[in-house]
């Protein structure tokens, strides 16, 4: 039931919330979750609008859910103020972003045959793949220990990998046998 | 912006139409539990083979510099390439209206579902396999790196380097990305025709 229970926020306030995502999304470089630790100080710590377990819930439930991870924005939005908080949130994380990356790409897509722009792309890469290595490390850690069940999630993530490398199988099937597998305690 | 296929060879296919986009998004964004990058390499590549693994990198590098959530910028990127700003918004409303939904209906439902031991238990396992896709999603791009202009051990250097400030000191992805892409990016200025 407590989904259904919102705090009543004034126009002020629902404007400050929308103001505030607005500036985060543009400071979220790397991902709009690179911002969580901003938008708890302000949702959590100085406004206490929703508790310190209903924010943790709110990523948590975005990552268990099929999408992109950015609709935890969402969740916090409603658990702050229903529909017209999940508005304020979603248009303040989505709007600043999107505009930028369409005037990046169509600049960098019109010179793309320039030094620059070559050079730019040749020279990110490499930082692209050792972010991604760093991505799937920092979100194994939780689960790798030295219990029964760390070697039952070791076990899921290498069988994962190779599932995903060595076979044409699409991934939600392993996702599928991991939430088997968990549900039965093993990992 | 509506050039159709405008990439080097000219032989790579391209979405049929907005709905194409539309529709692809939509179902890579439902196979992606835990995040869509995963799934969006594989079918946005390998299936159906609108960008090459180096497209595919160099749209997901400048995605990541970028503010704002990873797969939301792939997708204005390449629906950006094909249809222009209709392509743009058809790849990422494909992405999150579905997702969406469900995630609010999941919000609804939590209170009753949380407490049971057999559905935390099989978020931790979804949570495992999805760490597992995005390291083997890692490695697939690694092959990249054979024809980059730095050179292998350079490239492999770098890579390596932001691993470790990311995943072992944890320094904030902005100085990180500020130092070391500097640097990378200084040297393939250099080495760059």
């Amino acid at each position: 039931m407590s989904a259904l229970v919102h705090p009543v926020l004034s126009t002020a306030d629902l404007l400050g919330l929308f103001g505030h995502f607005l500036v985060l999304s543009l400071l979220a470089i790397g991902g709009a979750i690179t911002t969580a630790p901003d938008m708890h100080r302000y949702v959590v710590a100085e406004h206490h609008w929703i508790s310190d377990a209903q924010f943790s819930a709110s990523i948590a439930i975005a990552q268990a859910a099929p999408g992109p991870n950015v609709l935890f924005v969402a969740v916090i939005g409603w658990n702050v103020a229903g529909p017209i908080g999940t508005l304020a949130t979603m248009a303040g994380t989505m709007l600043p972003s999107t505009a930028l990356t369409l005037i990046a790409t169509r600049w960098g897509q019109r010179r793309r045959d320039t030094r620059f722009v070559r050079a730019f792309k040749t020279g990110l890469t490499p930082l692209t793949i050792g972010l991604l290595v760093a991505t799937g490390w920092l979100l194994a850690r939780p689960y790798v220990d030295f219990s029964a069940q760390g070697a039952g999630a070791i076990a899921l993530i290498a069988v994962s990998i190779a599932g995903m490398l060595r076979t044409r199988l699409s991934p939600i099937w392993l996702v599928a046998l991991g939430a088997v597998v968990g549900a039965m305690g093993w990992a | 912006m509506s050039e159709p296929t405008s990439d080097a060879d000219g032989a790579r296919p391209g979405p049929k139409s907005t709905g194409d986009l539309f529709f692809t998004f939509n179902r890579l964004a439902l196979q992606g539990f835990g995040g869509v990058l995963a799934v969006a390499q594989r079918e946005l590549v390998e299936r159906q083979g609108w960008l090459s693994r180096e497209e595919f990198v160099e749209m997901l590098a400048l995605s990541q510099v970028l503010p704002g959530p990873n797969v939301v910028n792939l997708g204005l990127m390449l629906g950006d390439r094909f249809f222009g700003l209709r392509g743009a918004f058809a790849a990422v409303a494909g992405m999150l209206v579905v997702p969406f939904v469900i995630v609010m209906a999941l919000t609804l439902a939590y209170a009753e579902f949380s407490r049971l031991a057999f559905v935390s238990g099989a978020l931790r396992g979804m949570g495992a396999v999805a760490a597992g896709l995005i390291i083997a999603t890692a490695i697939r791009l690694m092959t990249t790196l054979g024809s980059n202009r730095l050179g292998v051990p350079l490239a492999a250097l770098f890579a390596a380097l932001t691993f470790a400030m990311i995943a072992w000191l944890r320094w904030p992805l902005i100085w990180v990305i500020a130092a070391l892409g500097t640097t990378a990016v200084a040297i393939a200025y250099a080495r760059t025709p």
